[in-house]
């Protein structure tokens, strides 16, 4: 089984988002890089499904050029090779960022069997990319997938909902989009780290159209100052906590 | 005319769709609905309670269970045939997926979780929306002559507008593969006791759990209190608690009356999640930690210290 994963590498956001001195970007001076918990797990499906069934796993980052670090990451895991588009720091848009992944898709020499993403990236959360790879390539797509299992050409897809689980099935080819909780990523081995330096990564140039969603500026939203009430510590604490349970009705 | 897609289960209307009704209202008074589907007819009069003017209820024998491609392809027939300005619905899975069909079915921007839309002059409109599952707002604009959008749940308050009931009923044509994925089958969930998203108190751990065996006593408390226990994306990964438990903006996002965190620090994907919740408690040795500048009530102190006495109380206090 062939399976493309496409990625792409995102701020590691702590506890705070600085903007730039624009307002246009997260300032991602001080900040690290990794990839987005739903593709992590996409990634980890992706390696697990040709460890049982042999195959392939390609993966396909959009974005900077500096992405290769997370794709070595992802290598040391298992991914067999890459493809780096290369979007020269620019920010593509979903549809833009759809279009360069259909295109690395259906001209690689590879006949990819599954596409894996992501339900929605961390950062701009457009819920949508899949979707439009999946239209552009002509395949079906099961989306927000938190169980997937693959027997005879045929996926089996659970879908969280509410208290239960949604089962889609769908024939191979397919692009299916993945949410944390899937399953738990395996950390990198010293021998996966080695093997990862000399896997090969290919890397093409896109440039994009305008697009017609423009950001006029980032905000992050003002959290009004609750001024939390300070119980203390210990049994005095204890008690007061039961009180405020009372008092706001969780506890008669 | 902006129409409005309207999102139900088996008979059951989605409470993001009225949210998404009254946003619509607030653009055009004319705000029709579609609706497809199994039971699509038994959310008409609820539409209209909210103020959709006229209710399109899509039916084909082969629409019975949630289909997204299909119910986009109507959608995508009642643009064609009637030019609405913009197709809007609730910031829901299915909601971003039916919409996310129709975009690409067009090739047309699609701006979801939106927070704040205005319909500029020409083929502009004003948005703006949430990125990083709300802690960052996108103040953007949109060219194009359809806008097609999702609104974050609660981002706008669903008013009744009493409409008279008007329904009319059409026939979808569907295309090839639109009936591939549906929903084939439902199986209940695995977790037992008060389900996450719906309890009236989480009782949550992060990392100052230490491992999975403190988390007995976020148990207990949950079991005294009738509330459900949560953890943050730390101790899933860490495969502590199981991922249902996660709340977060990957996991569960949570409105409970209490949010009781416990050794949390408060990381903005983790905020993403409880922020909505009435009270929010936290228990935290570090009085400096962010999850603090989200807290009404603070107890500093180590959880592995505290919890036993709190536990103790609380048990002579609900006898």
């Amino acid at each position: 089984m062939d399976i493309a994963v496409c990625i792409k590498r995102v701020p590691l956001l702590g506890s705070a988002i600085v903007l730039t001195a624009d307002n246009m970007a997260i300032d991602t001076s001080k900040v690290g890089f990794g990839l987005s918990p739903h593709e992590e797990c996409a990634v980890e499906a992706a390696v697990k499904l040709v460890e049982e069934n042999g195959g392939s796993v390609t993966l396909i980052n959009i974005g900077h050029i500096d992405g290769e670090e997370q794709i070595r990451e992802q290598m040391a895991i298992g991914a067999d090779r890459a493809i780096l588009i290369d979007t020269n720091g620019a920010e593509p848009d979903p549809q833009a960022a759809a279009t360069a992944l259909a295109d690395a898709i259906s001209s690689d020499d590879t006949n990819f069997d599954l596409v894996l993403m992501g339900s929605e990236s961390a950062d701009y959360g457009g819920s949508q990319t899949g979707i439009r790879v999946a239209h552009k390539l002509g395949l079906p797509v099961v989306t927000s997938v938190k169980g997937l299992k693959i027997d005879s050409g045929i996926a089996t897809c659970e879908r969280a909902v509410g208290s239960t689980r949604e089962v889609y099935t769908v024939p191979l080819p397919a692009v299916i989009t993945v949410k944390d909780g899937l399953n738990i990523p395996r950390y990198a081995s010293v021998p996966g780290r080695m093997k990862a330096r000399k896997k090969p990564v290919d890397i093409k140039q896109v440039s994009f159209a305008g697009s017609r969603i423009t950001t006029k500026q980032l905000v992050v939203p003002v959290q009004e100052a609750k001024g939390a009430t300070n119980l203390g510590t210990g049994a005095e604490a204890a008690d007061a906590l039961v009180e405020v349970m009372k008092q706001i009705g969780v506890l008669s | 005319m902006i129409l409005v897609y309207a999102e139900h289960d088996r008979g059951e209307l989605d409470p993001v769709t009225l949210q998404a009704i009254s946003a619509a209202k607030a653009l055009d008074a004319d705000v029709q609905a579609v609706v497809v589907g199994h039971g699509a007819k038994d959310v008409a009069a609820e539409l209209a309670a909210f103020g959709a003017v006229s209710v399109h209820v899509g039916n084909h024998p082969e629409l019975l269970d949630f289909t997204p491609r299909a119910h986009a392809r109507a959608v995508n027939a009642l643009v064609t045939a009637n030019s609405p300005r913009a197709v809007i619905a609730g910031g829901t899975p299915r909601g971003n997926e039916v919409l996310g069909h129709l975009a690409a079915m067009r090739d047309e921007p699609f701006a979801s979780e939106c927070v704040s839309i205005e319909l500029a002059s020409g083929d502009t409109a004003e948005i703006v929306r949430a990125r990083w599952g709300g802690n960052l707002l996108d103040e953007a604009t949109v060219t194009s002559s359809l806008l097609i959008a999702t609104v974050q749940a609660h981002a706008f308050a669903a008013t009744s507008a009493d409409a008279p009931l008007s329904v009319s009923e059409f026939d979808v044509e569907l295309a090839d593969g639109d009936v591939l994925v549906r929903v084939e089958d439902r199986v209940g969930s695995s977790a037992g006791g008060v389900g996450l998203a719906e309890a009236k108190v989480v009782v949550s751990g992060g990392r100052g759990m230490d491992g999975p065996d403190a988390f007995v006593m976020l148990e207990e408390i949950a079991g005294v209190i009738g509330g459900a226990v949560g953890c943050s994306r730390v101790v899933t990964s860490a495969g502590w608690r199981p991922h249902a438990e996660q709340v977060g903006q990957t996991g569960t996002k949570v409105a409970p009356d209490l949010y009781l965190a416990c050794g949390i620090s408060g990381a903005t994907q983790h905020i993403a999640g409880c922020k909505s919740a009435k009270t929010l408690i936290a228990i935290n040795t570090d009085s400096q930690a962010p999850i603090m500048g989200f807290a009404d009530y603070m107890v500093v102190d180590n959880v592995h210290t505290f919890l036993p006495l709190f536990i103790e109380k609380l048990k002579a206090a609900s006898n």
